[in-house]
């Protein structure tokens, strides 16, 4: 069979683009590591604040990414309390109640979600506050609180997503047998399959608390400064990792600072690749279990 | 426990799944409705006049937000153009070579680029290509082409996975008759799928788009966020995610404001059309 020239360049180019994609992957990674690695220490964490006095609150962290590390923390913690009742409900209520019609309006309006970008939901927080500040509260301001707001509306279409696909993973022949047992309809979703699901819907929360973990954009529109110290409340502004690695890079003025960036960037990156790969391994070991057969990883 | 405890109890449980739906429903509700309505004001009280127009020197009372239109297209574009090929052929070599060692760590690759974070591309990039694309082409490094390259990484392993999903099936079926008749997978994805599936190609460069149009951090650390409209790849551009960042962070003032709103509506918009059409193009 004769073959065009441009299926060999083709062919050939395959090679190529692989190899430059390691690379540049390769490089970013090394680099991180081979300068953020050096860092980590307590000098990091704490500055020159005694550790443990640090840990308990007693004296303030200067220089040290301590109180951006516990801003992202509890900013997790929050966003998860926020998005995980509405989101795993949303998410039964699309693979077992929704009628077609509805399911597919649903979908769409979690679509236009997920798709929106993450400046946009920033954006929403900011308009909230001025909003607030007109009609009722006139000492409104971004906090903590509004953060994870607005971050739980970024992650509510991966819980949800992962809570459907969760559920319509448990094999139908299962719900058919416990049908044919005389088993109600809700007593199958509460009782079996929501239990059977849990695995993927764990993995879908892991994967979303990943995500508001490395956003920068929202918690820049909505109250994340330079210098807060400890979260002190849900009304106050806050430090978090990725802020501090935009600011510290947008405005340092020695090599030390920038080296808390460099520590700051590689704790995020393994914070969140752990966050994902541990997602990636529960979902996997869900659909193994029952679906019998090993999915492509890349699904 | 009795049978009517039992029923009571599920009662809850409808009432909450359908409660969380109803919420999250209605918080996507809000999130359009304030940004339009906040965006509406720059659109009817001051004319088209000072929002729409190239000149953005908010000291001088000019509020023009198209360069940043300009600039969000023109960089989503060029990333999209520079990734598409990338990830055709990254998929190919998935695809053709399944248990090639080189593949494997090609799956590996891709699914650790999916979490990266932004701020750490960004970080990355500046401290190590804005060197080199300052050393060859001069000026400070900050410029189109540096967000470029790193907007492609950014971009590329969602349209990996978006190629991937809907090239395996295909391929899959043709296989063993394929295969039987001598052709090799890199023949049959070439002469038989790529043919017929021009709305995978157009769904996942639509993705990358999105997230490309969508992307805060590698434009504001890394295009250098000069409102213009570049001449060429040396240049500094602004687009419109790293104009909202940067008008919240230096609180220029009320006028200002409008442009910020409007901004996040036509992203919004955008975003909007993209997901659809590729929606659209999903399901039929």
């Amino acid at each position: 069979m004769k073959r065009p020239l441009i299926f060999h360049v083709f062919r050939s180019s395959m090679g190529l683009s692989a190899a430059l994609v390691l690379g540049c992957v390769g490089t970013l990674f090394f680099f991180l590591l081979l300068k953020g690695l050096p860092t980590w220490g307590t000098e990091l964490f704490f500055g020159d604040t005694a550790p443990m006095d640090a840990i308990m609150g007693k004296a303030p962290v200067w220089e040290g990414i301590w109180p951006a590390f516990m801003g992202t923390l509890c900013l997790m913690t929050v966003t998860m309390g926020l998005v995980l009742l509405p989101g795993i409900g949303c998410g039964i209520f699309l693979a077992e109640y929704a009628t077609p019609l509805w399911k597919k309006r649903v979908n769409t309006a979690i679509d236009l979600l997920a798709g929106a970008p993450s400046i946009v939901m920033g954006l929403f927080g900011f308009t909230l506050i001025l909003f607030l500040r007109r009609a009722f509260f006139p000492e409104a301001n971004t906090c903590l609180f509004l953060a994870a707001g607005c971050l739980s509306l970024l992650v509510t279409p991966v819980l949800v997503v992962n809570t459907r696909e969760a559920l319509e993973a448990v094999p139908s022949s299962i719900k058919l047998a416990a049908t044919s047992l005389g088993l109600s309809k809700n007593q199958i979703i509460f009782c079996l399959a929501v239990p059977m699901a849990v695995r993927g819907i764990v993995s879908g929360s892991i994967l979303a608390m990943g995500r508001c973990a490395e956003d920068t954009a929202v918690i820049m529109l909505t109250g994340a400064v330079a210098n807060a110290g400890l979260p002190s409340s849900l009304w106050a502004k806050f430090e978090a990792l990725p802020f501090t690695i935009y600011y510290t890079m947008a405005h340092y003025q020695s090599q030390e600072e920038l080296n808390l960036a460099f520590g700051a960037a590689l704790l995020l990156l393994f914070l969140a690749t752990a966050m994902v790969a541990l997602a990636k391994l529960l979902e996997v070991g869900h659909k193994l279990f029952w679906q019998g057969e090993r999915p492509s990883v890349l699904q | 426990m009795t049978s009517s405890q039992k029923t009571e109890s599920f009662f809850w449980a409808k009432t909450y799944v359908h409660l969380a739906a109803g919420l999250v429903i209605s918080s996507i509700f809000l999130l359009l409705v304030m940004i339009f309505i906040f965006a509406g004001p720059a659109l009817f009280d001051q004319g088209h006049r000072s929002i729409f127009t190239w000149q953005w020197n908010p000291y001088q009372g000019q509020f023009g937000i198209l360069p940043m239109l300009m600039g969000s297209m023109i960089l989503s574009v060029s990333a999209l153009l520079l990734a598409l090929p990338l990830a055709i052929s990254l998929c190919s070599l998935l695809l053709t070579a399944p248990r090639r060692l080189s593949a494997r760590l090609i799956h590996m690759v891709i699914r650790f680029m999916t979490a990266i974070p932004t701020v750490v591309y960004a970080f990355a990039g500046v401290l190590l290509l804005t060197p080199l694309v300052r050393f060859s082409f001069g000026g400070s490094g900050l410029s189109w082409l540096t967000a470029t390259f790193v907007l492609v990484l950014l971009i590329l392993p969602t349209m990996v996975l978006v190629l991937n999903s809907g090239l395996k099936p295909k391929l899959d079926d043709l296989c063993p008759q394929g295969l039987a008749m001598g052709l090799d997978r890199l023949d049959l994805l070439w002469f038989f799928v790529f043919p017929h599936t021009k709305k995978t190609f157009l769904a996942a460069g639509l993705l990358g788009f999105g997230r490309a149009v969508g992307d805060t951090l590698i434009p504001l650390m890394l295009a250098g966020n000069a409102p213009q409209v570049p001449m060429d790849l040396g240049q500094s551009l602004r687009t419109l995610s790293a104009h909202m960042a940067l008008v919240t962070a230096n609180e220029v003032g009320g006028a200002a404001y409008s442009s910020l709103f409007m901004a996040g509506a036509l992203l919004l918009g955008i975003s909007a059309l993209v997901s659809l059409i590729s929606r659209a193009l999903v399901t039929s």
